[in-house]
């Protein structure tokens, strides 16, 4: 059997189960890689400038500030802003 | 400044306990200060597989929580003098270890270490994530087989984001593929993923292929790490591991079966 198996063998190759293991993490992996990379290239760049604007009116600490994008269930994005507000607003 | 490796996976059960013991004892034996640390807080293992499971007095948690000092906790390995293990903790109090407290072990070490090795817990909690975050390189471990390869790519996705490196804006951490339980006869009758597969997969540089051996086992039940059995197949492996880590080029080798005569072909087996 084993003389008959090896010259069987040759015509069976055609897809074998490590090309599809193979296609099946391609897909998978680079699926999970866009979901992993969702912040925008923008996002550090929008974040400077909207704290620019804001300190031109309000003291805003690195820590009391935070911005966050988010996508929702659905077509929906969120531009979600976090800023702590101290007792004195104004700045001098 | 010593380098700080840490050997992590996502996946359980792919080898990197049994790779941080050679990867440690090796580059000791090359001369370097090498210390090992247990991250796997709860789940001891390495003890274990270096042989030092009955000389464990204190552990990494006892040394966080000021019960003992880095120097009564660290075991010195009896066959490298320049090698030293830091065991977990068997306690389940996993939330023992934060930034700040490890980040001061290391420091410590580092001031008398060339090499701090981390030994990661599977899994992407608190734990494996405390072991990555001071790492300077990591060596992602991983078989030839779907799941683990998925979560190796994820484990990337944590060292670009979630490490101190990624957070400080900093050089990102080096990474290194290390494929381990290689069978190039699975591969060759197109049952097993190919070295070549991994690595598009994944798209970083290769370490090392540790071919699947019966040494790994006979190894960790002596609790010799497999670098000392010379001559087999993975213990060889992991040599060319050390060099390439040290900075030499090594050929790879194991990575096409041994040729059956056509004798055994004739006849099965």
């Amino acid at each position: 059997m084993a003389l008959l198996d090896y010259f069987l063998r040759k015509k069976e190759k055609q897809v074998t189960t490590a090309s599809k293991a193979k296609e099946r993490l391609q897909i998978i992996v680079a699926h999970e890689r866009n979901s992993r990379n969702k912040q925008p290239d923008y996002l550090p760049q929008l974040t400077e400038d909207i704290l620019k604007v804001l300190r031109k009116y309000i003291k805003v600490s690195d820590e009391s500030f935070s911005i966050n994008l988010d996508k929702k269930d659905g077509d929906l994005n969120v531009l979600e802003l976090n800023i702590e507000l101290h007792d004195e607003q104004t700045a001098d | 400044m010593a380098r700080i490796i840490v050997v992590t996976s996502g996946k359980g059960g792919v080898g990197k306990t049994t790779s941080s013991a050679a990867i440690g004892l090796g580059l000791a034996l090359k001369g370097h200060k090498v210390v090992l640390i247990d991250f796997d807080i709860g789940l001891r293992n390495l003890d274990l597989i270096m042989g030092c499971e009955r000389r464990v007095v204190y552990d990494f948690v006892n040394v966080i929580n000021g019960e003992a000092t880095l120097n009564q906790a660290l075991i010195k390995d009896k066959r490298v003098s320049s090698l030293s293990i830091l065991p977990a903790s068997q306690t389940r109090d996993k939330d023992a270890l934060n930034k700040e407290n490890v980040g001061k072990v290391l420091e410590e070490l580092g001031k008398s270490y060339d090499f701090i090795v981390c030994d990661s817990p599977a899994g992407i909690e608190a734990g494996a994530m405390m072991a990555l975050y001071y790492a300077d390189e990591a060596i992602v471990t991983t078989n030839p087989e779907v799941s683990s390869v998925r979560d190796s790519d994820r484990i990337l996705g944590m060292l670009a984001s979630r490490s101190r490196r990624a957070e400080l804006g900093l050089e990102p951490i080096k990474e290194h593929l290390l494929l381990t339980r290689y069978s190039p006869k699975r591969v060759e009758e197109g049952e097993m993923l190919s070295v070549e597969d991994v690595e598009d997969i994944l798209s970083i540089p290769l370490l090392g292929v540790i071919p699947e051996s019966q040494a790994v086992l006979k190894a960790s039940n002596a609790g010799e790490p497999v670098i000392l059995d010379t001559e087999s197949d993975a213990g060889k492996a992991y040599q060319d591991v050390i060099d390439r880590l040290l900075g030499e080029t090594v050929d790879f080798r194991f990575l096409v079966a041994e040729k059956k005569g056509i004798f055994s072909r004739m006849f099965g087996g």
